[in-house]
């Protein structure tokens, strides 16, 4: 049954929104369908896959597990806040120059996930890539490349500034 | 041709909107006054629909229409199949696009609901109340053709939809043979899950009559000629548009119920509806892959000479006829059971199976992974059988160089090969002799190390129309190009292919940027619309880059011989006279005088002064028919260690060394292995559909369906070697789906490999802790390794 409808405001890829939801909505849809923010994609009904992850307050989470009124308040970067003033973000250049993508499916969520931990864990190796991998499914590229993308993104950002997560802080209290 | 574009790993043009979330998939697509749409699914896998309630659902707020399938009778046709083998007796029974009394699987289709908003599809579909009678039901095929096993089809006695038999003689060849090795394999049911779900959008264009149909297809065209006639639209007032698609490998191939009643329902409300499946509803409903079991002999010499093969083989198809369901079991795997050997003699024989599960059909691969696993796997155990190293065996057997082109024993012509040539440098790159020494030393230890190969040919890049035809396709395999070259000397390709994430949006470029001298920026792809693209067969079977890029080659040569008459009456030399080299058109001989292709089609659009004879415009198209498939083939290992005390399996080491031709963008056809690899370790080691008794899926979700994920993946390491197909004006063979097919055989005899001190033979698959360590514990109870 439709619900009774609640009002959120929050700061998506830097811009502030308000909005009225059911409570039952779930981020991931919020996002698409009443934000028109399609990039964020939805693979799965089980949390499963990865596809739908977003930062919120910086933190890499799965929309789809978020409903939409507890974002009420939290600063939202989807893939279409990632570029940095127009500037890809470097795991958006390395995606592309290490083929980390190829139906571009899973990618938005792969990119959130990746820009998370070339962040917060820029010395990541190899295999603690595969492990912070863990939470995405991507059924093209069996991985190899994705992780080859991961540690150019750490070599990229090592040559750059500000970490995204840093930009995501702020704003609107919860 | 001077420019290297050709061969470079030019980064993908498709990228730049893929990595900013600007991707146009069908569900992204939002109309003015949409509708949502969701389909009730039977719970049951067999029963009698007796009584349908929808009274409460249309009274919902928001609920705008539910239908029922008998209200749907006769207005929507029977979902077809197009594949139609010949001589196999097919029953081609009815599907009705919602069931009006009786489902066959968990999943049926019975009503369809039209809301107003996403939200209230589950909360409309929950209130419609359906009374069944649950009947008796059958999941497995060896099961559903016993006496007695109920029955799907009244029209398909024993529940068998197809028999199909071809081949040789090899009784004669089994008689006299030194050696027989027969072995049964069970190929397990697989789930495609392309991480994007199955989707559509229909918009019905009230004034015009048009309707147009964004859908998750990987072939737009087969959608629109199977849907205006199941619609009795006619075909040119239906376009079927599919954008960004997010995967398909094989399972957005087929015309499936739900795209048709969404388009039924936009057109009947005049208003825009649209689909998209959870992926629970995927798990359920979109096709599955493999599910064979099949019983194959050997027979060989002493000496390893394989003297015959013979296979007789239990295809589950599901309960309905999917597009390509029956094609696959059948030509895609029957043809090509000897795999890269040269066998004497070697016979097919296929039984299509109706059972109360999810249709199957196309899965990457469809057919050649199922052959490639048998004969991969046989020919380990025979030179187990005999002791010799499989290595040795398969040098004495696989096809020879001096052979090409190489008749099989079904009457297939491969085109080209080295096979011993991919065979070495793959042994090379692993140090296969060094392996085998470790292996034995760990073996000292009570440590199991396993080394498999897989020493594969594909038929793929379908194919010859004739072929089609012959083989009972109900379509050309033909592929159509049109090169448009715009006045400012810009570019658009329009290809019939319908890419989904193998790159053609580049490849392609770069093909015609290699030929005209034009920039990979100036020249943009168009693929996957039913209104710009006259006509094409669509992407599948490895065939976009050997089949449409052929077209796609001629179109240009088209365009560059126009551009050169025109050039030559600029110039005032004769036409033969005129060479053609980066972009630019020379007087033979004479590097000091030219025009440039943009000059030149400027001037083929000013038209104001061209040659007598040739009009204005600078554009062709090509359709080309190709005259063979093309045969990718290599040798993959992969190297394994088994857990004696858990069972686990870990792959250490993966090499693929792999022939496709010449290739275009070496960072795409990696990145085609690397993935197809993945899904062939995952068919090996982790996924498998299961039903439980009452033919409830108790794989459905992601939770319980085992996708392989990055931690259980080694680095994986590609090699090629380069020879050409003779047979399509670039050269290459298909590369899409090699990965798949050689890699599940790889792993499993590797495996195999590690529990020879066991005495273990054969596992079926997935090669899970609990089956590979339930065997070791077995043989230790009998007294194998201790
Ligand atoms: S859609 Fe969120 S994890 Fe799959
Ligand atoms: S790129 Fe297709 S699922 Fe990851």
């Amino acid at each position: 049954m439709a619900e009774e409808r609640v009002a959120i405001q929050l700061i998506v890829n830097g811009r502030a929104v308000r909005g009225q939801v059911e409570p039952r909505m779930l981020l991931a849809y919020y996002l698409r369908d009443e934000l028109g923010l399609t990039g964020t994609h939805v693979g799965c009904d089980t949390s499963q896959c990865g596809a739908c992850t977003v930062l919120l307050d910086g933190l890499a989470v799965k929309s789809c597990t978020v409903l939409a009124v507890q974002a009420d308040g939290c600063h939202v970067t989807t893939v279409e806040g990632l570029a940095e003033d127009g500037q890809p973000h470097p795991v958006q250049q390395a995606f592309q120059e290490e083929h980390g993508l190829q139906c571009g499916f899973c990618t938005p969520g792969a990119l959130m996930l990746s820009a998370w931990l070339v962040d917060h864990h820029p010395q990541a190796d190899e295999a603690a890539i595969r492990e912070a991998l863990d939470g995405l499914i991507c059924r093209c590229t069996g991985y190899e490349n994705i992780v080859r993308a991961i540690q150019r993104a750490q070599a990229l950002r090592q040559e750059t500034a500000e970490p995204l997560a840093g930009r995501a802080q702020g704003g609107v209290s919860r | 041709m001077s420019q290297a574009i050709f061969g470079e790993r030019v980064q993908r043009k498709e990228d730049v909107r893929l990595v900013r979330g600007r991707g146009q998939y069908t569900d992204d697509i939002q109309l003015p006054g949409m509708l949502y749409a969701g389909i009730l699914r039977s719970p049951h896998a067999h029963a009698r629909i007796k009584r349908i309630d929808t009274s409460a659902a249309e009274q919902m707020d928001g609920v705008v229409k539910v239908y029922t399938g008998r209200d749907l009778k006769g207005r929507i046709g029977s979902i077809p199949t197009a594949w139609i083998p010949p001589d196999s007796d097919l029953k081609a029974v009815e599907h009705p696009a919602l069931a009006y009394d009786t489902v066959r699987y968990v999943g049926d289709g019975v009503a369809l609901v039209i809301v107003t908003e996403r939200a209230l599809v589950e909360d409309a579909l929950e209130a419609i109340r359906v009374e069944y009678e649950p009947l008796p039901s059958v999941t497995d095929q060896m099961a559903a053709i016993q006496a007695g096993a109920p029955l799907l089809h009244e029209g398909a006695p024993s529940n068998i939809a197809l028999h199909w038999k071809v081949g040789t003689d090899t009784e004669a060849a089994f008689q006299g043979a030194p050696v027989v090795v027969r072995q049964t394999f069970r190929q397990q049911r697989l789930i495609p899950n392309p991480m994007e779900p199955r989707a559509t959008v229909a918009q019905y264009d009230t004034v015009t009559g048009e309707l147009t149909v964004w859908a998750t297809t990987q072939n737009p065209h087969i959608h629109r000629f199977l849907m205006a006639n199941i619609l009795g639209i006619p075909e040119h007032k239906l376009r079927v548009v599919a954008q960004d698609v997010g995967g398909g490998f094989g399972s957005k191939i087929a015309c499936y119920p739900d795209e048709v009643l969404v388009s039924y329902a936009a057109r009947d409300l005049g208003r825009p509806v649209k689909w998209t499946e959870s992926r629970s509803e995927h798990f359920l409903v979109t096709t599955h892959g493999r599910d064979h079991v099949d019983e194959v002999e050997l027979a060989g010499t002493q000496d390893g000479r394989i003297l015959a093969i013979r296979v007789r083989a239990y295809a589950n198809l599901g309960a309905y006829l999917s597009t390509a369901g029956p094609g696959v079991p059948t030509i895609l795997f029957g043809l090509i059971v000897n795999g890269a050997y040269d066998i004497p003699q070697a016979s097919s024989e296929v039984y299509g199976i109706f059972t109360n599960t999810t249709p199957v059909d196309a899965y990457r691969g469809a057919g050649r992974p199922e052959a490639t696993y048998l004969i991969e796997r046989i020919v380990d155990r025979y030179a187990q059988e005999i002791g010799m190293d499989p290595v040795e065996v398969r040098r004495r057997n696989l096809v020879k160089k001096e052979q090409f082109p190489f008749t099989n024993p079904f009457g297939l012509t491969y085109d080209s090969g080295n096979y011993h040539q991919a065979l070495d440098l793959a042994l090379k790159t692993v140090d296969y002799e060094a392996l085998r020494r470790e292996q034995e030393a760990l073996r000292q230890q009570g440590k199991y190390i396993g080394i498999g190969l897989s020493t594969y040919v594909e038929m793929c890049g379908l194919g010859p129309s004739q072929v089609a035809g012959a083989v009972g396709f109900q379509g050309g395999l033909w592929e159509s190009a049109l090169v448009r070259i715009h006045p400012t000397g810009k570019v658009t390709v329009f290809t019939g292919a319908s890419p989904h994430g193998q790159g053609e949006e580049t490849t392609f470029a770069q093909i015609v940027a290699e030929r005209l001298g034009v920039s990979v920026e100036d020249i943009d792809v168009v693929h996957g619309d039913t209104d710009r693209i006259s006509m094409g067969w669509g992407t599948y079977g490895s065939r976009t880059t050997a089949v449409g890029g052929g077209a796609l080659a001629l179109a240009v040569d088209r365009v560059v011989a126009k551009a050169k008459r025109i050039a030559a009456h600029m110039l005032e030399v004769p036409e033969e006279a005129v060479e053609f080299q980066s972009g630019r058109f020379y007087p033979e001989g004479n590097r000091d005088r030219s025009v440039s292709l943009q000059e030149v089609t400027l001037q083929a659009y000013l038209a104001w002064n061209l040659p007598a004879g040739v009009e204005p415009g600078l554009e062709a198209s090509a359709f080309y028919d190709p005259t063979n498939f093309t045969y990718p083939f290599g040798t993959h290992v992969a190297v394994v260690s088994v857990d004696a005390d858990t069972g686990e399996v870990r792959l250490l080491r993966y090499v693929a060394v792999d022939d496709c031709g010449p290739v275009i963008n070496p960072m795409i056809v990696e990145g085609q292995v690397h993935g197809g690899i993945a899904q062939g370790v995952g068919q090996a080691l982790y996924e498998g559909a299961r039903y439980d008794d009452d033919g409830q899926l108790v794989t459905g979700s992601f939770l319980d369906y085992a996708m392989p994920r990055a931690r259980f993946l080694p680095r994986l390491e590609t090699l090629n070697t380069v020879t050409p197909s003779p047979h399509n004006p670039l050269g290459v063979k298909g590369v899409g789906e090699t990965g798949t097919i050689a890699s599940t055989p790889a792993v499993v005899n590797a495996v195999i490999d590690a529990l020879t001190p066991f005495g273990i033979t054969d596992l079926p698959m997935p090669l899970t802790p609990p089956t590979v360590w339930s065997a070791i514990h077995a043989a230790r109870q009998t007294g194998g390794a201790s």
